[in-house]
């Protein structure tokens, strides 16, 4: 019986191991990367809210301190979303017929809750703390990235744990003085390590313990 | 499977007797299947849970399997892909000033039971009560809790309570049934309320008691009645013999030296049990400089958790315990006589009839620093006969304090339920408004309530459940929750606390208030204004809105204890016929007990209640016929056995236990199991005694018959689970041979150094967290295993995974008996993670998902975790966790708001242990941080911890000298176990000491 497979197979039979390991490896190298795209994560994808919120005209342009919103961002873990009244300061005043501010009307009158759409959402498993990252130097602009400069908001970091992990593990790439942490414009120093080493000093920023899993997961 | 049976090795109690006579090595023994090694104590050692108890229990046929394997195979890792549910945020339209998102309030109320409140702090996450603390501030607490404080919040949620006003089982409205009442209470109003009824639980409310008056001016004819099956008719009897008036007593243990317990079980049930226990735990601790004990005696008929803390403990029944009371009462010189024929009075055991020379002489050396305290349970003979003993050793006004009575109306709640349903069977009740309980299912069967019930036209139910009552009632109302109603009640000196609620009513509920103020024309008039409006009156001339914030603050309203008052007590005293009388030959005696847990079973529905194991007993899901080892010879009774047992007409079917330390001729049952309405996790239950329970016996009955079937229960028991088999785990001693040799403990074990080991050393940063368990004051009473499931969302399992050995709670406290099979010691030894510095556990995983902190915790993150199980097995403590299913309920929507949102809700598949509360050492070390300062000794408490009545357990940091954990850890009671492998436990134990009489020769 004539052998079925003429001998040029034994290359293609080789090659058929190099290509299958290259598809593994590829495979493996998708799944392991799928996790990092911004499909997944979300990331710089703007989300639709209930009203059109900008940042950027708030901050940009009207001035208004993060705080003056998210008023519990130094004492608590939640920074604290601002309840309608807080909208309602300036907008019983100004743009008070507006169209686009019709659901902050209908909430301040109705008594009912606006329902905002969680654009920073940690898995169910992570325990984070505002407060604690504000008062060692953490800026706003370090996680949230330039929310005064976005119309509408969106995720500006995939809040993967290697993520978490970069800052825990050497803090002094990304702390800033404490009274910088709310400037959206500040500019770290060319010797940003020099300075950052400085203040993880100053801080008391115990770096061993910031990769403790108990730190954020409980 | 025949044959198996067959040769299955059998527990015989004579082998286990006659073991325990020729061993001197067991010195401390869990059960009596472990001094039997039986097959089923062997199986456990050796495979942690029962045979085919690991394997998933539904019943997987071959193809099954191999389809759950392909699945799993496909989609194994797939699971870590889903992307996340969008989630919304709701921020309020007007803010409230004091709420901040993301940080608890605490507020200060209290918890009713029996008329009697303790002070809580109510933990509130963003209007949600999620945990419940003891006030520090508040005299009955103290800051610690009793376990069902700690488990009243899941009631609160529990999705079977009743929702809605119900009108013959139909759905209603509260409009219709004021509606309907209006119309019965104008009959009435034509014959002042002559069929008119309230009948209530205890009530110690000011305010609702002025409130029933005003009902009672409206309808002169009406009646108003009280009863409670767990009522404390015979301390109340008790009183009026002694001194001819119904007086209160309280008790002041810090002062008191010796005590003698008369089936008192005041550590851990009744009024001010809570206070009690921390004041009598301040007597026995031997540590900074103090070197002297209080001494316990205790006779009880059934083996209790203060019981087990005493020096000399014996088992009696109740008849024997009256004739014990009697000798000792005469023998020191109390003039007391019998009235009616003369009778011969019971033998005492010949242990116990050793006992009362020793005893009398130690009572006497203390005269005014001893205590004489009877049991709730007990006849109002010996109440009568402790006040006498009291009296006699000059203690009134030392350690026993009388005050009036903290009831607002202290009748007898029998004879009050008999005049009830007298009138009932009459007919000349026409309306009848039950304010709580469940009378129809714990009423003294020889009532017939139910019978009566039918009489009555108009029958109106208010409870937090629908229960056997609210069945057999035209109208049902939804009953409001203490945490979601005003009202007040006295704590146990009388202080009166303000309940005050922390959430709106989650149905539409009602309090007892509401229902009153219906009914005495101010419909509609909220708690809040007339609980503020009663204490107002009684505050007229001050600035009342200053004393209530202060009283809303505290949690009470200060000065409002009742003053101690003078009595006189009787001579001679005269008490009833019959008292100490000779039993019969052989003639067994039933007692009644209400639930350590479940109480009269009003938290049935209570699941972290029902899976808690019993202090002493150890059973959960199951209440059972608890008999002595030498009563289970002489009947021949095996543990889990049916027997039948007979009172006077009525029968009742119950599994038998054999229980060391129960008295020998009594059988006890604990009530409050067997509901039959009752929802999802009570139903089916225990069995229910009360068809045994009558009028004449409401706390033992004579003449108990016993009938043995050949049927037997499964009780899931969890004494012989987690088991560290025969190792010097509980380490005691008695005090002088403690002041002889201190160091006892360490040379009952074997510490290796410190450098001996193979792995690198942790290189520990800061603070140094670490345990000591005092098993010197340890009252097993399960407060912190409640605590615990509360605060770290434990899940509860059911029954069947109970049997399996799978259930959840962090904390376990395993109980030991010392000493021979009848009366032995009783130790507790609660066992929470051990934090090893060389923690086996963290070895053998593969994915390191456990693995050791910088501040030397043994971590467990659950994300990583994939369930290999591997941890558990390599744990010689046995203190983790693994959720073979779904345990927490992810659909209740109403159990979800009780959880703690610090804590993750852990999935099937998952390990989990003990964390020492790292969510509260995270929290108090952020706010130090962002103080600027370090966690000072104290500021972190974990939840067992704060829960503790005897503050047995201290937690603290070991890098700080002067903490508290580091002086009790340079204690030389403090002792590890299991060191001998060189874990080095970071949790430790004191070991116990027992201040025994030197007079008394034990065996």
């Amino acid at each position: 019986m004539a052998q079925i497979f003429p001998r040029s197979a034994n290359w293609a039979s080789k090659a058929s191991i190099v290509v299958g390991l290259v598809a593994i490896g590829s495979i493996m190298g998708i799944l392991l990367n799928i996790n990092r795209t911004y499909f997944v994560t979300q990331e710089n994808v703007p989300l639709k809210q209930p009203v059109p919120f900008s940042h950027k005209h708030h901050v940009t342009g009207m001035g208004l301190d993060c705080r003056y919103c998210h008023t519990t961002v130094e004492e608590s873990s939640f920074a604290g979303i601002p309840p309608t009244e807080t909208c309602m300061t300036c907008h019983s005043q100004i743009w008070s017929e507006a169209a686009m501010l019709e659901p902050v009307r209908a909430s301040f009158r109705d008594n009912t809750a606006l329902e905002w759409n969680r654009v920073y959402d940690l898995p169910d498993f992570v325990y984070f703390n505002h407060s604690i990252h504000v008062d060692k130097g953490i800026g706003c602009q370090t996680c949230h990235g330039q929310v005064d400069q976005m119309p509408l908001t969106w995720k500006a970091s995939s809040l993967n744990m290697e993520w978490c992990l970069d800052c825990h593990r050497q803090p002094e790439q990304y702390i800033r003085p404490r009274e910088q942490v709310f400037n959206m414009t500040w500019q770290p120093p060319p010797d940003r390590a020099t300075l950052g080493r400085q203040l993880v000093e100053e801080y008391q920023v115990n770096t061993s313990q910031l990769t403790d899993c108990s730190i954020c997961h409980r | 499977m025949m044959e198996e049976q067959l040769t299955r090795k059998q527990l015989e109690l004579s082998e286990v007797r006659s073991l325990l006579a020729e061993s001197e090595g067991v010195e401390y023994w869990r059960s009596l299947d472990e001094l039997a090694q039986t097959e089923e104590f062997e199986a456990l050692v050796q495979r942690e849970f029962p045979e085919q108890a690991s394997e998933l229990v539904d019943p997987v046929s071959r193809r099954n399997f191999l389809k759950l394997m392909g699945a799993s195979l496909a989609f194994s890792g797939l699971t870590a892909c889903t992307i996340q549910p969008s989630e919304k945020i709701v921020p309020h339209v007007r803010a409230p000033e004091e709420i901040v998102p993301g940080k608890p309030l605490f507020y200060a109320t209290g918890i009713p039971l029996g008329g009697i409140a303790t002070g809580i702090l109510a933990e509130s996450h963003m209007g949600r009560p999620t945990k419940i603390e003891g006030n520090p501030q508040h005299p009955g607490s103290l800051g610690a809790t009793h376990a069902i404080t700690q488990a009243s919040v899941l009631d609160l949620y529990d999705p079977d309570r009743a929702q809605t006003v119900l009108n013959a089982g139909q759905i209603s409205t509260w409009d219709l049934f004021l509606q309907k009442l209006a119309t019965a209470l104008g009959v009435q109003q034509l014959q002042k309320g002559a069929g008119l009824r309230v009948l209530t639980g205890n009530v110690t409310s000011p305010s609702l008691a002025s409130q029933l008056s005003a009902l009672l001016r409206e309808f002169p004819q009406a009646r108003w009645h009280q009863y409670e099956a767990a009522n404390r008719d015979s301390v109340r009897a008790g009183a009026a013999l002694a001194f001819g008036e119904s007086v209160n007593a309280y008790y002041d243990f810090s002062q008191a030296q010796v005590i003698l317990s008369l089936d008192a079980d005041f550590a851990h049930s009744g009024p001010g049990n809570v206070r009690y226990a921390r004041d009598f735990a301040a007597g026995r601790r031997v540590r900074d400089g103090q070197q002297k004990m209080n001494r316990l005696y205790t006779v009880e008929t059934t083996p209790s958790p203060t019981g087990s803390l005493a020096d000399h403990r014996l088992g009696l029944a109740s008849r024997e315990i009256e004739a014990f009371a009697l000798e000792l009462a005469s023998r020191l010189g109390v003039d007391a006589q019998i009235s009616g024929a003369a009778a011969e009075t019971a033998d005492l055991p010949k242990k116990a009839a050793a006992w009362l020379t020793p005893l009398i002489g130690d009572l006497q050396r203390h005269r005014g620093s001893s205590l004489v305290v009877a049991g709730d349970q007990q006849s109002p003979a010996v109440h009568a006969l402790a006040h006498a003993l009291n009296q006699a050793l000059g203690n009134v006004g030392k350690t026993v304090h009388y005050t009036d009575p903290l009831e607002a109306d202290p009748t007898d709640h029998l004879q009050s339920l008999r005049d009830l349903v007298v009138d009932m069977n009459a007919g000349s009740v026409e309306l009848l408004v039950i304010l709580g309980g469940n009378p129809v299912f714990d009423a003294p069967s020889d009532f017939d309530f139910e019978g009566a019930l039918d009489k009555v036209d108009f029958r109106v139910h208010l409870s937090l459940h629908g229960n056997e009552t609210s069945r057999l009632c035209h109208w049902h109302v939804p009953e409001s929750h203490f945490l979601e109603s005003w009202g007040d009640a006295r704590g146990y000196d009388g202080l009166v606390t303000i309940l005050q609620p922390l959430v709106e009513p989650l149905y539409r509920s009602r309090s007892a208030h509401d229902l009153l103020a219906a009914m005495t024309g101010q419909t509609g008039k909220a708690a809040y204004d007339i609980v503020r409006e009663y204490w107002k009156k009684q505050f007229s001339g001050v600035d009342f809105g200053n004393v209530w914030q202060q009283a809303l603050h505290d949690g009470f309203i200060s000065d409002t204890a009742l003053p101690s008052r003078s009595v006189s007590l009787k001579s001679p005293l005269i008490l009833p016929p019959g008292t100490g009388v000779q039993p019969e030959e052989g003639e067994l005696e039933l007692s009644f007990r209400p639930d350590p847990l479940i109480w009269d079973g009003r938290f049935a529905n209570n699941g972290w209640l029902q899976e808690t194991p019993r202090p002493v007993t150890k059973l959960t899901w199951d209440n059972a016929a608890l008999v002595s080892p030498a009563a289970a010879t002489r009947l021949g009774l095996k543990n889990e056995q049916i027997v039948e047992l007979r009172l006077e007409e009525s029968v009742v079917r119950a599994p038998v236990w054999v229980l060391p330390g129960q008295a020998d001729n009594a059988i006890t049952v604990h009530f409050g199991y067997g509901r039959t309405q009752v929802g999802r996790v009570g139903q089916g239950a225990g069995f229910d005694p009360f068809p045994l329970r009558t009028s004449r016996s409401m706390w033992s009955g004579r003449g108990l018959q016993l009938t043995k079937t050949y049927e037997s229960h499964p009780l899931a028991c969890t004494q012989d689970h987690h088991s560290m088999e025969g190792r010097p785990l509980v380490r005691q001693a008695t005090l002088d041979e403690f002041l002889e040799k201190p160091d006892f403990a360490h040379h009952m074990g074997h510490d290796p150094p410190e450098d001996l080991t193979l792995y690198d050393k942790h290189d520990y940063d800061g603070h140094a967290w670490g345990m000591a368990i005092d098993l010197n004051t340890c009252l097993g009473c399960n407060s912190c295993a409640v605590a615990c499931q509360s605060e770290n969302n434990i899940p509860i399992v059911g029954k069947e995974q109970v049997l399996n050995g799978r259930e959840m709670a962090w904390i376990r406290i395993d109980r030991y008996y010392k000493g021979e099979l009848d009366d032995p010691e009783i130790v507790h030894q609660p066992v929470p993670c051990m934090h090893c510095e060389n923690a086996p556990c963290e070895l053998v995983c593969p994915v390191a998902a456990t693995v050791h902190s910088k501040e030397g915790l043994n971590d467990m993150v659950y994300n990583r975790c994939v369930g290999t199980r591997y941890c558990a097995n390599n744990c010689p403590y046995k203190v983790r966790r693994f959720n073979f299913l779904q345990y927490a309920d992810r659909d209740s929507e109403s159990l979800k708001m009780q959880r703690n949102p610090d804590v993750t809700v852990r999935s099937r598949g998952v390990m989990e242990k003990c964390t020492y509360c790292v969510q509260r050492i995270n929290s108090a070390r952020i706010e130090a941080k962002k103080a600027g300062r370090s966690v000072t000794d104290g500021e972190i408490t974990t939840a067992c911890q704060q829960a503790c009545p005897t503050e047995a357990i201290v937690f603290g940091d070991l890098s700080d000298p002067d903490s508290q954990i580091s002086r009790l850890k340079g204690s030389p009671l403090n002792y590890g176990i299991l060191t001998e492998l060189n874990t080095r436990p970071r949790t430790t134990y004191l070991a116990g000491l027992k201040n025994s009489n030197p007079e008394i020769v034990e065996g």
